[in-house]
């Protein structure tokens, strides 16, 4: 077949911190395809919390222009993907619209698990790998090794590679080249129907919905009319273009091969879901591109407003974010001890702790979150399955027959030395071991089947402490498994506080009972009276503390002096009141619940 | 315009106490000098844009007893002659150590009638944790002089949580304002405040904790009760008729001039005060505005630091309404508790209620 010789499709794939955006940002540079007063670093990470956070959440493309060495003008086509499991669909979207993947390692570090991960998942898109080793200005660089270990543990060509400082710019260029030498060019389809991969989609609020495609078969132009094949969804196209770094640039089509984005005054992005097929009402295709999956989500909590008053712009900023994010789901609940609140569901913590932080920063909102929780399944003595992500609604357990929890297959890459360490990690978070891999002398592969309950907490943090930093970590879904679950209640002064309920499995539940009424105890001020704090299991109460009665609480001097600055201080303990939620006759600071969410190792 | 009361700060301080947060410093001689005529040229300035008479007049600090008698003369006869008529209450703070019993005759002579003695505890040893210079005898000795002196109206500070007191320690002490026949006493429970030495060391200071310092409070009110020295604010006690006249005008929110740098104002309804800058109050006094004052809520704020409370016959008198029904309301919660108590004309703390007065006040006002 005939190929589209002046176009390279690629991502660029690594492990968090090995410097994928900035060498993405210099490849923007060398290609001009940013003004100089224009750049800023790590310029796709266009998120101020993706910039804050090193982290790329969203997938972006641009669309570069490249004179090669062979004198030739080549269209390079950048699809960025998101850097977390969580996001591993939408990585795998982005994947399905290339080629080829740039694989940067970290010529200190080598092989982590992501690499290996992102690795897999492009050679399952039959991607042609182009392996960079970066940051070779760092003192503990090693390049050579780094090449070795690339070659041992992944089997691909490295030897070769170019060796690249994105931070200094060193050696960038001949990334490029390799990208035209070893990138097939795109198959040559325009004869074709219609057939576009949406790799992204982006809610503006003049255009609608941009859709980010990668088209495979057949062109696109405005005025036809464009078929979602998985929703049916049709809409007439406005505009397609291609996106430059900083701006969007109209295209009187798009054709195979070719990446830009489609607007047709689409309202939600629901209506472009990631990894759908467009194709044309008029020619359609008889197929769908393959690997379209709807995600569900895999964590769910409990979001508040802290006030009560912020119900309703709590939903608006809840809908206008979703209207940028398909897996983002919610809808209305109620507890006794929140109030009016949503239930919403996400891909895992990051993107629940992305979103949190979006709420309260780009929507100005205090909020109240309760713990995360996986969705069980709960088999009932009459054969019916119930699926419970809140833990209010977790049966009687008398008409239980049995429970199933969520599990993972995880993959733990570490220095030999720290395996000791891992294994009792992952024992405790009640891992079943499933093996151990040398990779090399320097770097085992640990793997484990572990609960997704146990994970999503604060497992990665644990692990990176014990190991100082080394361990790397990646997991998949692996499906549901048989499981001792017991519902834990916290009762203040006697009153069951739902927004603080959560399942756990039952060897857990004692441990955790003391942790939770030690660090409510901690955390809830003492007030006019003495408030005992339970834990229980059904009416058994397994843990219990008290938080002393308060007795003094005065200013003892207040002169002609101290009056203005009194009444300030009683301004700010009544503002302080305000924040408190109140359970019965017991109050309770926020911090209380972030402290029972975060408890310690 | 009722009576204002006058207060006049003296910024000065032979040294610092470790936990005293006040605007204080050492100065020399020739600075005090300069002072003192910046104060007079003020207290002169301010009776003709303020016309009203003071029937109070406090000299606090600092360490008022720093002055040379002429000094406090000075000061004394300029606030005599510009705002007040006949006799009114002359307090002066003083530091017990190294006062002589010249000293007393003078200031005795010359108007004043108060003194107020930090002795802050009776066990030396505590006492030289807080800094303080005088010994025990020293301040019997001070109490001994000013009472020879004519001045009978001898009031003692006592602190209350010292680092390493105890329920023992504190009796010693409450033990020594009796014997020392004293007619009123401020027992102040110690805050550690920010920008202290203190406050730096706070962990190491083997505080007493909570709970123990409102054992404190409550065996000091019952005890000093008990000898005739009867509590009529949250930190203050005395015979009848020896109540501070001039601290009880902050407490009934009634108006007040503050002279000197730091010092605060309240009058015709504004507050204000002096900048903490006693070099640039000798240069030109500048005022800075800190917000309207007397609302109820700020009335009430106050009231319910005495013992006599909130009475509906005088918010009624001052504001035209009685106390809101909804205050009483919530005060009701609190009766039930023993914190506060409610008749149809009062509202008052209990002594508990006083030790939770923050978080009662932030409820029910």
């Amino acid at each position: 077949m005939a190929k589209k010789d002046n176009i390279r499709n690629f991502s660029i794939i690594a492990h968090i911190d090995h410097g994928k955006s900035t060498l993405a940002d210099r490849l923007l540079e060398l290609t001009n395809s940013v003004a100089k007063r224009d750049m800023e670093e790590q310029l796709l990470d266009n998120m101020e919390l993706e910039r804050e956070r090193g982290i790329t959440i969203k997938a972006h493309a641009v669309k570069l222009d490249y004179k090669a060495n062979d004198g030739r003008e080549y269209v390079l086509n950048l699809i960025d993907t998101p850097g977390h499991v969580d996001f591993n669909y939408e990585v795998s979207r982005s994947l399905a619209a290339c080629e080829g993947a740039v694989l940067i390692v970290d010529a200190s570090q080598g092989v982590e698990a992501q690499t290996l991960a992102n690795t897999y998942l492009a050679l399952d898109h039959n991607l042609e790998i182009v392996p960079v080793i970066n940051k070779i200005d760092l003192p503990a660089a090693d390049p050579e090794r780094v090449a070795h270990e690339v070659e041992d543990v992944i089997g691909i060509p490295c030897l070769d590679s170019p060796r690249v400082s994105a931070k200094t710019g060193e050696n960038v260029g001949a990334v490029l080249e390799e990208i035209v030498k070893l990138v097939p060019p795109p198959d040559d389809r325009d004869a074709e129907p219609l057939r576009a991969l949406i790799f992204d989609s982006v809610y503006d609020s003049y255009r609608g919905v941009i859709v980010y495609v990668r088209v495979m078969d057949g062109k696109i132009k405005p005025g036809d009319t464009m078929r979602m094949m998985a929703t049916g969804a049709e809409f007439t196209v406005v505009e397609t273009g291609y996106m430059r770094a900083t701006s969007l640039e109209p295209s009187k089509q798009l054709s195979s091969g070719e990446v830009g984005y489609i607007t047709a005054s689409i309202k939600t992005v629901s209506d472009a879901r990631v990894g759908d097929t467009v194709t044309t009402a008029q020619n359609p295709a008889s197929q769908a591109l393959p690997g379209y999956k709807k995600i569900n989500p895999m964590v769910f909590c409990g979001i508040y407003p802290a006030d009560g008053a912020d119900y309703e712009n709590l939903r608006d900023a809840l809908e206008k974010l979703q209207l940028n994010d398909a897996s983002l789901s919610f809808e209305p609940e109620t507890s006794g001890a929140l109030g009016f609140g949503f239930r919403c569901g996400f891909l895992g913590l990051l993107h629940l702790e992305i979103i949190q932080e979006r709420l309260e920063r780009e929507y100005n909102l205090d909020l109240v979150t309760t713990v995360p929780s996986v969705v069980y399944k709960i088999h009932l003595t009459d054969k019916s399955v119930v699926e419970i992500d809140n833990p209010s609604h977790y049966p009687d357990p008398a008409s239980i027959e049995y429970s199933e929890e969520p599990v993972v297959e995880a993959h733990i890459y570490a220095p030999p030395e720290y395996v000791g360490a891992i294994m009792d990690l992952c024992q405790d978070r009640r891992g079943a071991y499933e093996g151990m891999t040398y990779l090399d002398a320097d770097r085992v592969d640990l793997k484990y089947v572990l609960p997704l309950n146990e994970i999503i907490y604060d497992f990665f943090d644990v692990l990176k402490s014990r190991t100082r930093g080394y361990a790397s970590f990646d997991y998949e879904m692996k499906g549901y498994q048989k499981s001792q679950l017991v519902k834990l209640d916290v009762l203040l002064n006697g009153d069951i506080i739902d927004a603080l309920s959560f399942i756990i499995h039952s060897d857990k539940a004692y441990t955790r009972a003391r942790k939770i009424a030690e660090k409510l105890k901690d955390n809830i001020p003492r007030q006019m009276f003495e408030i005992p704090v339970q834990i229980a299991v059904g009416s058994k109460v397994i843990a219990r503390e008290t938080v002393k009665a308060m007795r003094k609480d005065v200013l003892a001097k207040c002169y002609g002096g101290d009056i203005t600055r009194k009444k300030k201080l009683l301004e700010k303990q009544k503002e302080g009141k305000k924040r408190m939620r109140k359970f019965g006759t017991v109050e309770v600071p926020q911090d209380a619940f972030m402290a029972v969410l975060k408890l310690d190792e | 315009m009722e009576n204002i009361g006058l207060y006049l700060h003296i910024p000065f301080c032979a040294s610092k106490c470790p936990y005293c947060d006040f605007y204080s410093f050492r100065s020399d001689r020739a600075f005090i000098g300069q002072y003192v005529d910046a104060m007079r040229a003020e207290i002169i300035k301010k009776s003709g844009e303020i016309n009203c008479k003071a029937d109070t007049l406090y000299i606090g600090g600092g360490t008022p007893s720093l002055l040379d008698f002429s000094q406090i003369s000075l000061l004394v006869s300029a606030a005599k002659n510009r705002f007040m008529e006949g006799e009114g209450e002359i307090t002066l703070e003083c530091n017990p150590h190294g006062v002589t019993r010249e000293f007393f005759e003078q200031i005795s002579a010359c108007g004043v009638n108060r003194i107020s003695l930090g002795l802050q505890s009776a066990n030396d040893g505590e006492r030289r944790r807080l800094g303080r210079r005088a010994d025990c005898e020293e301040v019997k000795r001070a109490i001994e002089y000013a009472q020879k002196s004519g001045i009978e109206n001898i009031s003692l500070d006592v602190m209350l949580g010292i680092p390493g007191s105890t329920l023992e320690s504190l009796e010693k002490t409450l033990g020594f304002c009796v014997s020392q026949g004293v007619f009123h006493i401020s027992c102040y429970m110690l805050k550690i405040e920010e920008n202290t030495p203190f406050y730096k060391m706070r962990e190491r200071l083997d505080l007493p904790d909570d709970d123990t310092v409102a054992d404190m409070y409550l065996f000091a009110c019952e005890y000093l009760e008990n000898r005739g020295l009867k509590q009529y604010e949250i930190s203050n006690f005395a015979r009848d008729g020896y109540e501070s006249r001039h601290n009880l005008k902050y407490w009934n929110c009634e108006p007040y001039l503050g002279v000197g740098a730091s010092a605060h104002s309240f009058i015709n309804g504004r507050r204000f005060y002096c900048k903490n800058d006693a070099h640039g109050f000798v240069r030109k006094p500048e005022y800075i505005c800190d917000g309207d004052g007397g609302s109820f809520e700020e009335y009430a704020m106050l009231k319910l630091r005495l013992t006599n409370g909130l009475t509906e016959t005088e918010v009624k008198s001052k504001f035209g309404f009685g106390i809101p029904k909804s205050l009483r309301e919530k005060a009701v919660k609190f009766a039930d508790r023993g914190l506060v108590l409610t008749d149809g004309e009062r509202v008052r703390l209990t002594r508990e209620g006083f030790l939770l007065s923050n978080t009662i006040l932030a409820e029910i006002l």
